[in-house]
């Protein structure tokens, strides 16, 4: 048990260390990222706001997470929907490929996408590129969520729906669409999450314009910049904390409003 | 007397290779309160969904106030249900899911909360109005389902298994509640369940299905006194069955013998199947016969046997006799008077029977 412990916490301080020296050295007046510490400072947080090229990446960042949230979440509609009212042949089987992208090595999807784009298709990478690919990576967890969401809900709710009068489309919107929405609000903060932090296939499919994690990469040659990266994901972990906890929050209130118990998410 | 509220013919129902209603035939009368009433997979339900709108017929018609339903979808038909889940949209309040119905209606906003809560006080909910109805227990949601069914006033109302989840005295309790509501309604009930008890208790008249067939149509009490089938006097309470034989038929009744029992003449409606000259079974309900204790005389029919089994429930004690000459069982029920005593297992005992209690069946299979 004793032995144990210390293993758990071994576990956290290995896993977790690396993070809490982040926002450490984002407020430590020195350009070199080294023990002792210089000195508190703003500067690096104030560097952040006079370097053009960082906002132009992020808002790419920004803009490609919310379409390919929004994309990946609208695609896992569908498909949760589809796998909780339907049968169809092979249906396991296509909810198992969906999944897969999951536990595919990105560099394998990032790279056979390039080729598909760049020489099948002959398109021009662009932001949109990055958003395709986003939008593959994004869907295996929006439908893990979406899934729960729609298998979770009775599905006499919609028929009594469509028996006391209602259309099918006033059914989805009226019970249906409220009863998953947690789940849905869910789905889109992780899958924005998940595409603005995402680096191996934005690294291939970008174009001209870098996303934030990119860009980042990028600086790490000027190590001059380094301590303004440090103020950089610093903001970085805090939204993501954030965003997991509100999606979290969101999926537990959809349990509970479907009035099941809790078999864990992904927190 | 107009025609029928509800009337199926022919309707036969498949999933793929299963065929789930083989050819129903029902005629529902207004107003009436009708069961049907089967063991699980019979297809009732199926056909209860049938007359909902939720499923197609393969094959036959279903009519409802003379209107073909082919075609017409659950939401424009004149029938409401009550799910055995409830499906109480759980994100809305009492009074917004009784008002759902009402959303497509042209009333103003006062009388449709004055609707909202009358239905709510039919079903004894006056004044639930604002709770959330995720809050509610078991049997409240049953009874949001109720008047969230019952106010939009539908020509026929459906009710799948809706007491099934409810406990014992709950259960007891709505049973006659639905069927005081009924009468005030005076709308057609049709009601699925698996429960002969509920059944008996509650319906005007009783379809006994089993796979996807109509057994017997009838009454309670025509149903529990002259079942047309074993599997109907089996599912419907306790029958002894016990082989037997037609010796002779005329005017004058049916002479029958049956095993352990002797000869007995019997009418013409004690076989509501009818009876050919040769074997088959003779059945006689537990409450029918009686054990005779130490010095009791009777005029009734009298046989002799061992006591094999005593269950002894309070009220009543249920004894398994075996008859000299029989080797199976025969149930027998009395009522535990104040003085009568309770027979041991294995103690020799007189039984009496009536003759016109006994029920024949035609049939060659047990």
């Amino acid at each position: 048990m004793r032995g144990l412990k210390l293993y758990a916490i071994g576990y956290l301080i290995f896993l977790y260390a690396p993070i809490a020296l982040l926002p450490l050295f984002a407020f430590n007046d020195g350009t070199v990222i080294a023990f002792p510490l210089q000195g508190f400072t703003w500067k690096w947080f104030a560097g952040l706001a006079t370097t053009p090229a960082l906002h132009d990446a992020v808002i790419n960042s920004l803009l490609i997470a919310v379409t390919s949230a929004i994309l990946a979440t609208l695609l896992g509609i569908c498909a949760a929907r589809a796998n909780a009212r339907y049968r169809f042949p092979f249906k396991t089987g296509i909810l198992g490929f969906i999944m897969v992208p999951l536990v595919l090595p990105e560099i394998i999807v990032g790279v056979s996408l390039l080729v598909v784009i760049a020489n099948i298709f002959s398109m021009r990478l662009s932001l949109w590129t990055v958003v395709l690919g986003h939008t593959l990576i994004c869907m295996p967890f929006a439908i893990a969520i979406l899934n729960s969401a729609f298998d979770n809900l009775d599905a006499s709710l919609e028929e009594a729906a469509v028996d006391l009068g209602e259309t099918p489309w006033n059914t989805f919107r009226l019970v249906t669409l409220p009863l998953v929405m947690p789940g849905i609000v869910s789905s889109l903060l992780i899958s924005f999450t998940i595409s603005l932090d995402e680096f191996i296939i934005a690294f291939f499919l970008t174009g001209a314009e870098p996303t934030m994690p990119v860009y980042i990469w990028a600086q790490l040659r000027f190590p001059q910049s380094l301590p303004i990266i440090m103020a950089l994901g610093t903001i970085l972990v805090a939204l993501s904390i954030v965003l997991l906890t509100v999606a979290e929050i969101f999926r537990r209130r959809g349990l509970a409003r479907a009035g099941v118990r809790d078999t864990g998410g992904f927190l | 007397m107009t025609g029928p509220i509800i009337k199926l013919d022919g309707v036969h129902k498949s999933y793929g290779e299963v065929d789930v209603l083989k050819g129903i035939d029902l005629d529902i009368a207004e107003g009436e309160f009708l069961t049907l009433l089967g063991p699980s997979g019979c297809g009732k339900t199926t056909l209860l969904r049938i007359i909902a709108g939720f499923e197609e017929v393969t094959d036959g018609v279903c009519l409802i106030s003379g209107r073909d339903m082919a075609g017409v979808p659950a939401n424009k038909r004149p029938t409401n249900m009550v799910f055995q889940s409830y499906a109480v949209f759980p994100h809305l309040t009492v009074a917004q899911n009784v008002a759902f119905g009402l959303r497509r209606s042209k009333l103003g906003k006062a009388e449709k909360a004055a609707k909202v809560e009358e239905a709510l006080g039919m079903v004894g909910l006056g004044g639930y109005g604002a709770r959330a109805a995720h809050a509610l227990s078991g049997g409240q949601r049953q009874r949001v389902a109720l008047a969230r069914a019952l106010i939009l006033e539908p020509t026929v109302l459906l009710l799948d298994e809706p007491l099934s989840a409810l406990d014992r005295k709950l259960r007891e309790q709505m049973q006659s509640e639905l069927r005081r509501l009924q009468r005030q309604v005076g709308i057609t009930f049709i009601l699925v369940t698996h429960d002969q008890e509920e059944a008996l208790i509650m319906s005007d008249r009783i379809a006994v299905m089993f796979g996807g067939r109509i057994a017997q149509l009838a009454p309670p009490q025509e149903l529990y006194r002259r079942p047309r089938t074993l599997d109907v006097a089996r599912f419907i309470g306790v029958m002894n069955v016990l082989p037997g034989e037609v010796k002779e038929k005329g005017p004058a009744g049916i002479e029958v013998r049956v095993d352990g029992l002797g000869r007995a003449r019997i009418e013409p409606e004690q076989a509501p199947s009818g009876a050919r000259i040769g074997t088959g079974w003779a059945g006689i309900r537990p409450e029918t016969m009686s054990v005779l204790f130490a010095g009791e005389q009777t005029d009734r029919s009298v046989a002799e046997g061992e006591v094999a089994e005593v269950t002894y429930y309070g009220d009543m004690t249920y004894y398994d006799v075996i008859l000299d000459g029989t080797d199976r069982p025969l149930t027998i029920s009395m009522k535990n008077l104040i003085g009568r005593e309770v027979l041991e297992r294995g103690a020799r005992t007189r039984v009496s029977w009536d003759a016109r209690s006994i029920v024949w069946f035609g049939e060659e299979a047990v």
